[in-house]
């Protein structure tokens, strides 16, 4: 079995974020990233394939320099190789250009499963897993919680509003996009890490992979990116620990939550 | 920080040992406290990560690296916010183990070496005794030979790891006439009949488990014996290197940690209408610990380099375990006076680091043996 798994590098969760000078992104000099957290379970998940029998493991990933370490990382996990795909054109790149290089890639290989995260933790479009699907004329779903692969199909269940699961059987190829939690994501072991420095590492300009930066252009931009300002619909409870939590269990009801 | 990355692989080790504080160490420190030790299982995990033998031949299972991953692992264990859990997991890979690596016969490495880099084994170091701590060579615990055993007899105190121990690297008497030559280094099976321990009451590093043992007629063969009988004690001496320089290193990081959670605190506790950073003597205070901490980060990176080039570093390790025992007790004191009353609270950070980082100037050699040392070399 050949798998894909297709990371993002996100800002690490400790970063102190600030608003870049245009008002469109995030300062991103100075700060760590990381491995969006959803890719991670999506790793996992593959490698427990590989694990259990017989599987390549590519990761795939599009950004500057930087991202490599997130791809050293995926390496160091056990992920066979990596594909780093960069042209500056994909800067302000959104979801479906994002989709359409992804897509790509993993046309130059007949891959049986496209792993990918759920949604990337600083955008959060949720968008490029399904958008690469489509391109790929492949079935997807989304969400998903528990895979069991079997004759070349795999079990599937996805996670609906409200706790509910929705199992479904879909054939191969297909592509999963992974929900945090489904699995305990392991550690990069020292060894790992040290055969990770022999595996290969291919870098992929856009023409590489049949495209240019027109293809990708986006059709999505960001106007601005802003902290809402302090002070509106906060609501401030006030009296001893157990009014406070009547008045909050109260709330919580009426907005429908409990 | 990351004075060690020299390469990818330095950080993405880093990478691994940060995430294992984050999510194995650092939620679970106050709990080790109450348990009075580290949860056993998790030196399993750390030996399938590869962390209990960076230095080691890959033929016993090591990684067969430098010091300066070691470094890396230290500075990232020394953040787990919890002084007894990194001291007992040194004690593991930098004070029970480098003898046996490095001398003991192929038969004795793969029946002890082999486990304690895999973490299926625990090792303690059992050198100090009631009546001889800085007095290496005024130890009584006595080894004699009968036929293929030792018999031994005596008593170790505050011994590090005494309950989850599997074996000791036990420093013993085996020629009281033979001077320096009448020393000899046994691992010892805590298993074995004869042998008792008590834990011992600490006031700080309390996430580790300190004991007395007392032996009394404990057989063991003398194929434990490691390297060659008689040499016991220059082979302590040496293996008193790594866990200096483990010291150093980690107890740096602990400062460096202690030192940004103070400034946080700072910039958020207000008092006369302002932040408490904002007061000129909170500054002054905290670049001169800034100061001292980078001063005896930098002289313990020196060190590391030293040993990476394989160059005798006994001199320096032992001018940066005395200068940085001082940096973390003044880091300690200083971080405490600006928490003010929740500073002498046990939750408190500082609070804490002030009695753990005590413990820097006594164990692995006071300052005083540090200082008797330097002076000798120094010629006076
Ligand atoms: C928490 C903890 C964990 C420990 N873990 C271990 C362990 O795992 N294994 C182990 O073997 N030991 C361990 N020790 C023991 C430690 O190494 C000794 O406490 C240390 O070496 C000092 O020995 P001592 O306590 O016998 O003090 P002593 O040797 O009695 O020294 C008392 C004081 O005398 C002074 N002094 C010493 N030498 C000189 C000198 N040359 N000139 C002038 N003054 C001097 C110093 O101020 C010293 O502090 C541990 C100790 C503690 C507290």
């Amino acid at each position: 079995m050949k798998i894909l798994v297709c990371l993002k590098q996100v800002p690490h969760k400790d970063a102190r974020l600030e608003i870049g000078s245009d008002g469109t992104w995030i300062k991103e000099d100075g700060i760590k990233f990381e491995i969006n957290d959803y890719d991670n379970y999506a790793l996992e998940e593959a490698l427990r394939l590989k694990d259990a029998g017989e599987a390549e493991v590519v990761v795939a990933t599009i950004g500057p320099d930087r991202v490599t370490q997130s791809l050293r990382t995926a390496l160091g996990m056990g992920a066979d190789r990596a594909i780093h795909v960069w042209d500056d054109s994909l800067a302000n790149a959104d979801s479906l250009g994002i989709a359409k290089v992804l897509a790509a890639v993993a046309k130059e290989e007949n891959f049986d499963v496209v792993f990918c995260g759920l949604m990337s933790d600083d955008s959060n479009y949720a968008m490029v897993g399904p958008m690469l699907a489509q391109l790929l004329d492949i079935p997807h779903v989304t969400a998903v919680v528990k895979t069991d692969f079997e004759n070349g199909a795999v079990k599937v269940e996805k996670e609906l509003e409200g706790g509910t699961l929705e199992v479904s059987q879909v054939p191969l190829p297909c592509l999963l996009a992974v929900q945090t939690g489904i699995n305990e994501v392991r550690y990069a072991s020292l060894k790992g890490i040290m055969q990770a420095k022999k595996k290969p590492l291919d870098k992929k300009a856009l023409s590489d992979i049949g495209l240019d930066g027109a293809a990708v252009a986006p059709k999505l931009s960001i106007e601005k990116i802003y902290t809402p300002p302090k002070g509106e619909g906060a609501n401030l409870l006030s009296g001893s620990a157990d009014e406070i939590a009547t008045q909050m269990v109260g709330k919580i009801k009426e907005l429908g939550l409990l | 920080m990351a004075a060690t990355d020299y390469t990818p692989e330095h950080q993405l080790f880093r990478e691994t040992v940060r995430k294992f504080v984050e999510e194995e160490l650092r939620p679970r420190a106050r709990e080790f406290d109450e348990m009075g030790r580290i949860d056993k299982s998790l030196f399993k995990k750390m030996g399938e990560l590869g962390m209990l033998g960076l230095r080691y031949d890959p033929k016993y299972g090591g990684a067969g690296l430098d010091w300066s991953y070691s470094a890396v692992m230290f500075e990232e264990l020394g953040r787990s916010d919890n002084a007894g859990v990194t001291m007992g997991i040194s004690v593991q890979t930098d004070m029970a183990t480098p003898s046996l690596a490095q001398f003991g016969d192929e038969e004795l490495k793969q029946k002890y070496l082999v486990p304690a880099i895999a973490g299926e084994m625990v090792a303690a170091i059992a050198v100090t005794e009631p009546d001889a701590g800085s007095d290496v060579a005024g130890i009584k615990t006595r080894a004699v030979r009968d036929g293929d055993d030792w018999v031994i007899n005596g008593s170790k105190t505050y011994i590090t790891n005494a309950a989850t121990a599997d074996w000791l690297c036990l420093l013993v008497v085996t020629d009281p006439d033979a001077g320096y030559g009448g020393y000899s280094q046994i691992v010892l099976p805590t298993d074995l009949p004869g042998i008792r321990y008590e834990l011992l009451d600490k006031i700080g590093n309390l996430g580790s488990d300190t004991g007395l043992f007392y032996f009394d007629n404990v057989r063991v063969p003398v194929a434990n014996t490691i390297g060659d009988i008689g040499r016991g004690f220059q082979q302590q001496m040496m293996q008193f290197q790594d866990e200096r320089l483990v010291a150093c290193v980690s107890s740096m990081a602990g400062s460096e940690h202690l030192w940004q959670e103070t400034r946080r605190w700072a910039e958020e506790r207000r008092l006369f209408g302002k932040p408490l950073s904002k007061m000129q003597n909170t500054q002054f205070k905290m670049v001169e610990l800034w100061t001292l901490i980078n001063a005896a980060k930098e002289l313990t990176r020196a060190c590391v380099e030293k040993r990476v080039a394989g160059e005798d570093a006994t001199e320096l390790i032992t001018m940066a375990k005395l200068f940085c025992g001082r940096v973390s007790r003044q880091v300690a004191d200083e971080c405490i006076q600006f928490h003010g009353g929740y500073g002498y609270m046990k939750e408190s950070m500082a609070g804490r680091a002030f009695v753990d980082s005590r413990l820097i100037s006594i164990g692995g050699g006071s300052d005083e043996t540090m200082m008797h040392y330097l002076a000798k070399q120094l010629g006076f």
